[in-house]
C-alpha cells in the first residue's frame, strides 16, 4: 500500500514533530510512505475566508501531486476534510472523478478504519482530555456528533485506549467548537477568544494534564489562549501519543 | 479586520457574567433538545422526512398555494396575497380600518417583525398589543426580539419588574388583587407575581381588542387549515374574544396535509425548546360564528429565494430556533450583535437573502463548526450556505481588505513551492521579534493568544535532513 504523506502548511511550519510522529507511525506499520515535496496547502484558509477561487489552483496541484498513491494521509482532520469535502467542488468534478479527494484521510481514521490497528507499542502515563474538533466530528465522522441520535462512537478514544498507562477523559460539551475557525479567530477575535477560554477551562476541569486531538490548529488556538491566561494545561497532537513508543 | 457583528460582540464580552449566563441558558435549551432527540429512536428519520416534505412542497409551491387558497375560501376564509411588506401592511390596515378597529391583540409572529407591521399600524393610530409574554415585555421596553423563539430570555426579571411598574397603568391595582388572595411576595420581582401582573394586564387587552392577529407555524394545503403553536395560549385568547381574526403567513409555511403535519408537530417543540410539544397547538379552519377570518399569504422575497440555486433550501426552515441555541457564536454574542432582525445561523443566511450588501456584516459570525447543520430538523445546510456567502463578499464589494490581502499573500506563497520553502526557513526569525512588537494591534492573533514559537526547522527541512 502506497501512502502519500500530506503535512499541511501550518503543521509543516509550526509542528514538524507532528509530521515526524505521523511518518514514524506509518513506517512502523510496514507501509510504503512518500512525502511529495512540492506540497504546500489544501486551500482551506482562503476558502473559509471567502476567497475560494484562490484555492482552485492549489486543489488542482494537490490532485495531481497525490494521484499516484493508494491513500493520502494527513495528521489534520480539518485539512483532510477540506480536501475530501470541498476539493471536488473546487475542481468542478464529482468526488469519484477526483484523483486524490476520495482517498484523503486523517491519520485517525486511517489507523482506525483502513489499517484497523489493534495494538501499538505506545506508552503515555498521563491523563488526557480529548478534543473532538468540529470538522473531525461533523465532516469526517471521527466520533458521533452530540447533536445526532446515532450510536455513540469515538475513533480517537478507541485508538488512545491502545496506549499503555493512559487515562482518557472528555470535557463537558465534548464537541463544542473551540473558536479557532481559521481567519474567524482574528476577524471575530473577542468571541473566538471567549470560545477558546471556555473550551480550555472545560478541558482543565477534567483534571487532565494534556489536551489531545487530531487537529494542531485547534490545539494551537487553545494553547495560545491558555498561555496568555497562564492556564495550567499542556497540548499534544494525538499522533504524538500514538507514536510515543517509537 | 472587523465587522459590525465582531465589534458589537467585543463590546458584549465586557460583561463576562452576562455572556456566561446567556451561553449557559441557551446551551441548556440545546441539552433539553438533545434529550428529546435521544428519546425518539426514529429521530433522524423524522428529520429526513421533514426535509423531503419541505423540499417537495417548496418545489411545488404554486400548486399547493392554489389548493390551500381554494380550501380556505371554501371554509369561509378571506384569502389575500401580498407580494411584499408594503402590500402586506396595506392589506392589514384596510381590513382593520373597515372594521373600525382601534386595538389589535397579536400572538407572536416573526413575519410581522419582518414587515414592520406594528410601527405601520401605530403610525396610523391603531394600538397593537403583543400578547406573547416575552414579546410584550420587549414591546414595553421598546426592544427587538433577541431570539426568534425565546425573544426576551436575555432580559432579567429586575428589568421586567421595573418596566411593569412604570408602564402598566393599573399595576398597583393588580398588585393589590394579588395581595388580596395571598400576600405580597418578599421580592418585588418574584416571577410568580410578575407573571400574575402580566396575565391580568393581558386579559384586559384581550377584552378590549376588536381584532386578533396570529402568525402561522403551518398552513395545510389539503384542508386550508392554519396551525399555530404557542406555550401561553395567547393565540387562542387573541382569536377567542375578538370576532375578527387575521392570519399572517409566509408562503413557505405550507405543507401538503396532516400526515406531514404529524412529522413537523413531533419535531418543532422538541427541537426548539426541548418540549415534547408546545402547550397549545391550535388549528384554525374558519371564522367563528358571526366572525371573520382572513389569511394573508406573504411573499416578500420568498419566491426569489426559491429561484436561488445555492440558497433555496433556507425555505425549508420552520423557525424552531435550534440553530441559535447550538451556535457557539450566537450564545456568546447574543441577538443584538447581529444586524439582521433574525440572528444566529439562519439569520445570517436570511439577512443575506434579504439584502446582501446591507447585511453582510453577519457573515463573519460563524466558525464553520457545522453544529447547526446537525440540529436543524429540516436539514438546512446552514454552514455550507454561510461558506457560500463568504465567497460572494468580494464581488459584492464587501470583502475585508486585510483578509483579502492575507489570502492573496497565502495564495502566492502556496502556489510557489520554492518560495514557500524559503519562507519556512525564515519563519523561525519571528521568534526573535521582541514580544512587545508582536503584541501590537497590528497582530490580531496577539489579542487573545500568546504568540506561537516557530521550531528551528520545518517538516520540509527535517524530511530532507533526517528522515531520508
Amino acid at each position: 500500500m502506497k501512502i502519500g504523506l500530506f503535512i499541511p502548511c501550518y503543521v509543516d511550519a509550526l509542528y514538524p514533530e507532528v509530521g515526524v510522529s505521523t511518518y514514524k507511525l506509518l513506517k512502523s506499520l510496514g507501509l510504503d510512505v512518500e512525502y511529495p515535496e512540492r506540497q504546500t496547502c489544501c486551500g482551506q484558509p482562503m476558502g473559509n475566508a471567502g476567497f475560494e477561487r484562490m484555492s482552485v489552483p492549489l486543489a488542482k496541484k494537490f490532485d495531481e501531486l497525490f494521484a499516484p498513491y493508494d491513500y493520502v494521509v494527513a495528521p489534520s482532520a480539518s485539512c483532510a476534510a477540506y480536501v475530501r469535502c470541498f476539493h471536488p467542488n473546487l475542481l468542478g468534478k464529482k468526488p469519484e472523478d477526483c484523483e486524490a479527494a476520495g482517498k484523503t484521510v486523517d491519520i485517525v481514521e486511517f489507523l482506525h478504519d483502513v489499517i484497523q490497528v489493534k495494538s501499538l507499542p505506545a506508552k503515555f502515563p498521563h491523563k488526557v482530555s480529548v478534543h473532538n474538533s468540529c470538522h473531525g466530528v461533523r465532516e469526517l465522522g471521527l466520533s458521533s456528533p452530540s447533536e445526532r441520535n446515532v450510536p455513540k462512537f469515538n475513533k480517537i478514544i478507541d485508538l488512545l485506549q491502545l496506549v499503555e498507562g493512559i487515562e482518557v477523559v472528555e470535557p463537558e460539551r465534548p464537541d463544542e467548537c473551540c473558536g479557532f475557525g481559521g481567519m474567524f479567530a482574528v476577524e471575530e477575535q473577542a468571541v473566538s477568544r471567549k470560545m477558546g477560554l471556555d473550551k480550555v477551562n472545560r478541558h482543565i476541569a477534567t483534571g487532565a494534564e494534556y489536551v489531545t486531538g487530531p487537529d494542531s490548529s485547534c490545539l494551537m488556538h487553545m494553547q495560545g489562549v491558555a498561555e496568555k491566561e497562564q492556564l495550567p494545561i499542556q497540548f499534544i497532537h494525538v499522533v504524538q501519543i500514538l507514536a510515543s513508543g517509537l | 479586520m472587523s465587522t459590525q457583528h465582531s465589534k458589537a460582540a467585543e463590546v458584549y464580552q465586557q460583561h463576562t457574567e452576562v455572556v456566561q449566563r446567556h451561553d449557559q441558558t441557551f446551551f441548556g435549551v440545546r441539552q433539553k433538545r438533545d434529550r428529546m432527540a435521544q428519546a425518539l429512536p426514529e429521530w433522524e428519520r423524522l428529520r429526513e422526512a421533514a426535509s423531503q416534505i419541505k423540499k417537495h412542497t417548496i418545489t411545488h409551491l404554486a400548486d399547493y398555494l392554489e389548493t390551500f387558497e381554494a380550501n380556505a375560501v371554501r371554509n369561509g376564509v378571506h384569502v389575500h396575497w401580498a407580494a411584499d411588506a408594503d402590500e402586506y401592511n396595506r392589506i392589514v390596515y384596510d381590513i382593520l380600518s373597515q372594521h373600525q378597529v382601534k386595538k389589535v391583540v397579536k400572538s407572536k409572529s416573526m413575519l410581522t417583525e419582518e414587515c414592520h407591521l406594528n410601527e405601520n399600524l401605530e403610525k396610523r393610530g391603531i394600538d397593537v398589543v403583543e400578547t406573547d409574554l416575552g414579546e410584550r415585555i420587549l414591546q414595553l421596553m421598546k426592544l427587538a426580539p433577541s431570539h426568534i423563539v425565546m425573544p426576551a430570555l436575555h432580559v432579567h426579571r429586575e428589568d421586567i419588574g421595573n418596566t411593569f411598574r412604570k408602564l402598566i397603568p393599573n399595576f398597583d391595582e393588580i398588585a393589590q388583587s394579588y395581595a388580596a388572595v395571598g400576600s405580597m411576595p418578599a421580592d418585588e420581582n418574584d416571577p410568580t407575581f410578575l407573571t400574575f401582573v402580566a396575565r391580568m394586564h393581558l386579559r384586559q387587552q384581550f377584552a378590549e381588542a376588536e381584532a386578533g392577529m396570529t402568525g402561522a407555524n403551518f398552513g395545510i394545503a389539503e384542508t386550508g387549515d392554519v396551525v399555530v403553536c404557542t406555550n401561553e395560549g395567547n393565540a387562542d385568547m387573541s382569536t377567542s374574544i375578538p370576532k375578527l381574526h387575521i392570519v399572517s403567513m409566509g408562503i413557505e409555511k405550507l405543507i401538503p396535509n396532516y400526515e406531514a403535519m404529524g412529522v413537523f408537530q413531533r419535531l418543532l417543540a422538541r427541537n426548539g425548546t426541548g418540549q415534547e410539544t408546545t402547550v397549545y397547538t391550535s388549528h384554525f379552519r374558519g371564522p367563528r360564528p358571526g366572525g371573520e377570518m382572513h389569511i394573508i399569504l406573504v411573499d416578500n422575497g420568498r419566491s426569489s429565494i426559491l429561484g436561488n440555486e445555492e440558497h433555496w433550501q433556507t425555505l425549508k426552515c420552520m423557525r424552531c430556533g435550534a440553530c441559535m441555541n447550538t451556535c457557539p457564536v450566537y450564545r456568546r454574542s447574543a441577538g443584538y450583535s447581529y444586524t439582521y432582525f433574525i440572528p444566529g445561523p439562519i439569520g445570517i443566511n436570511l439577512g443575506m437573502l434579504r439584502d446582501p450588501r446591507q447585511y453582510s456584516d453577519n457573515v463573519s459570525a460563524c466558525s464553520l463548526c457545522c453544529s447547526c447543520d446537525n440540529v436543524c430538523p429540516a436539514k438546512v445546510d446552514l454552514s455550507t450556505q454561510v461558506y457560500r456567502w463568504r465567497q460572494q463578499l468580494d464581488s459584492l464589494g464587501k470583502a475585508d481588505p486585510m483578509k483579502k490581502m492575507m489570502s492573496q499573500g497565502m495564495s502566492f506563497l502556496f502556489n510557489h513551492p520554492s518560495v514557500y520553502k524559503t519562507a519556512l526557513k525564515c519563519s523561525p526569525m519571528v521568534n526573535w521579534v521582541p514580544a512587545p512588537l508582536m503584541n501590537l494591534k497590528l497582530n490580531p492573533w496577539a489579542y487573545g493568544h500568546q504568540m506561537m514559537k516557530f521550531p528551528k526547522k520545518s517538516f520540509h527541512e527535517l524530511w530532507k535532513e533526517v528522515i531520508i
